[in-house]
């Protein structure tokens, strides 16, 4: 009886204990995002999302930076989105267990190891010199792709390969050939969870500064970018500028774009969430 | 009776090593339905994934020998799989309905082979419905997902699937092995009236359903076929020994 007692205590401290360590893990993010936006809110306002910087920075708006991190995301996902959905179909329904493949998925997981500031220094060889697209949003887009192009592979593969094989092989035996039976069969049931892992590529893509600092990012820009060929701002470098090259920075303002970034990326996590958790209801298996 | 399949030295190896058939000769009627039993790992399954192909998405190391469909040996790389599997079609031991509504299911076979017409598509659904018994079950809800469906209704819907096709030659994988004796007796009666249009080759899930089922029977052990006879005659009068000591129930 006594034994049993002690038993129940140990296991109610476990409990607590595990409780405790799970709300030491979001305090830090709970707490960054209440910061942010406590320091951050009273600079945003409609001139500040709409205007240009001026006064060197210290004044006005971020509208090129917000406009830039856009174009830099969606160039982000105009190369990495079919490159690594193409790459995840082949490894998952038609590679099979070769020294090849083993390499290419060596090579992915390893890819997806390198420090940001690399991928940058890469594409600053590649994209900006050898194949002179200059200091602009093609060559940053293109860098930034290489850079997520790993969390996408493997996502999609994750997601291709959760789909029963059962299926595959129903497929086959009416007629199907196996094109047919991933368009589909395959990619229609891994499309939530290959969006989820695009997206969070992309997210990645959107904060991150080194790999767009030697190859596409502007310290300041009078206009928008008008072509892929042009540098641009972002909401990253900006902060990184605004933070530790102007001196008497209003700290207001690097709070406003700390928010901005913040908000466009959790955005991005929202929607990713929503269409995870709408597909993991409405899946058939 | 004419023979609709002729299978001729069959020997097939897979890439682990395990032999699944070795030498398999067996003359299949038209319809019919040709029960293939014996103990598991005994190469039925292969046997009959030899007969649509789909032993092409196996690992498979060696085959020899030939099958002869209509006269065309199967097995020959340049043959059309695709045609084939329509010809050949398959039920599987779980029900795998496809993550669609039950009229999709119907219809995605023939989709695919290039039928548009609305009219017909409706036609061969209520048709192959019929005939797999299920129509009066789902005809108020084919636009309801597949899975919706029990167990016994999933695996009739999955028949009605392949019949659709319009195949000539219907191969079912111990179909009724996940369902209660009421759906296996619903399966069993479907059987029944299709062989009157089609050619069936049946793995059962036990001896009984082999005696109640068989027009013909043939037994394999590992891998080996050991006798092929009439069913009335192989399951009262075996000639084999093993045939006999297995349909008593002394192994397996």
């Amino acid at each position: 009886m006594k034994l049993s007692i002690n038993r129940h205590l140990m296991q109610r401290l476990g409990f607590t204990g595990i409780t405790l360590m799970a709300i030491a893990t979001v305090t830090p993010i709970v707490a960054v995002v209440i910061y942010i936006l406590a320091q951050g809110l009273p600079a945003i306002s409609a001139e500040f999302l709409t205007g240009f910087p001026h006064d060197g920075m210290r004044a006005g708006g971020i509208l090129p930076a917000i406009v830039g991190t856009l174009y830099l995301t969606i160039g982000t996902a105009i190369f990495s989105v079919p490159l690594g959905i193409a790459a995840a179909i082949y490894l998952s329904e038609y590679a099979s267990d070769t020294p090849l493949t083993r390499t290419i998925r060596i090579a992915i997981i390893n890819l997806a190891g390198i420090p940001s500031v690399v991928y940058g220094l890469f594409g600053l060889g590649l994209f900006v010199l050898f194949l002179k697209f200059g200091t602009s949003i093609l060559a940053a887009s293109m860098t930034l792709s290489i850079m997520t192009l790993p969390v996408i592979i493997s996502t999609a593969e994750e997601a291709l390969r959760s789909v029963p094989q059962a299926f595959r092989t129903v497929s086959i035996s009416l007629g199907a050939t196996r094109w047919q039976t991933i368009r589909r069969i395959v990619l229609k049931e891994a499309l939530p969870g290959i969006l989820t892992g695009v997206i969070l590529g992309l997210e990645r893509a959107a904060g991150e500064t080194a790999p767009i600092l030697f190859t596409g990012a502007a310290f300041f820009l009078p206009r928008l970018p008008g072509s892929p060929f042009d540098a641009t701002m972002a909401l990253p470098y900006h902060l990184f500028v605004i933070s530790t090259q102007v001196p008497e920075m209003p700290i207001k303002i690097q709070y406003g774009t700390a928010l901005v970034l913040l908000v466009f990326v959790l955005t991005m996590n929202l929607i990713a969430t929503v269409i995870r958790s709408r597909a993991r209801a409405k899946r058939q298996w | 009776m004419v023979d609709k399949i002729i299978i001729e030295n069959l020997s097939l190896q897979y890439s682990d090593g395990v032999e699944s058939l070795r030498n398999v000769s067996l003359n299949i009627p038209e319809n019919a339905v040709t029960v293939l039993f014996g103990p598991a790992g005994g190469g039925k399954s292969t046997l009959l994934r030899c007969l649509n192909r789909l032993n092409d998405l196996t690992e498979v190391k060696a085959s020899a020998g030939r099958i002869m469909i209509d006269g065309e040996n199967v097995l020959d790389p340049k043959i059309d799989v695709i045609a084939l599997r329509r010809k050949v079609g398959m039920v599987f031991a779980r029900p795998v309905p496809l993550p669609m509504s039950i009229r999709e299911n119907l219809t995605y076979g023939l989709e695919l082979a290039g039928e548009k017409r609305r009219s017909k598509l409706d036609e061969a659904v209520e048709r192959s419905l019929k005939l797999a018994a299920i129509w009066d079950e789902v005809k108020d809800r084919l636009h309801e997902p597949a899975i919706a469906l029990s167990g016994g209704q999933q695996q009739r819907v999955c028949l009605a699937r392949v019949l659709a096709l319009q195949p000539e030659i219907i191969l079912l994988d111990e179909p009724t092995s996940g369902l209660d004796p009421i759906s296996t007796g619903k399966v069993e009666a479907a059987l029944v009236e299709l062989k009157k249009e089609f050619t069936i080759i049946l793995v059962p899930h036990s001896v009984q359903q082999a005696g109640r089922t068989a027009d013909y029977a043939a037994f394999f052990l590992q891998g080996e076929l050991i006798e092929y006879n009439e069913g009335k005659a192989l399951f009262t009068t075996p000639k084999e020994k093993r045939t006999e000591d297995y349909i008593t129930g002394r192994f397996g």
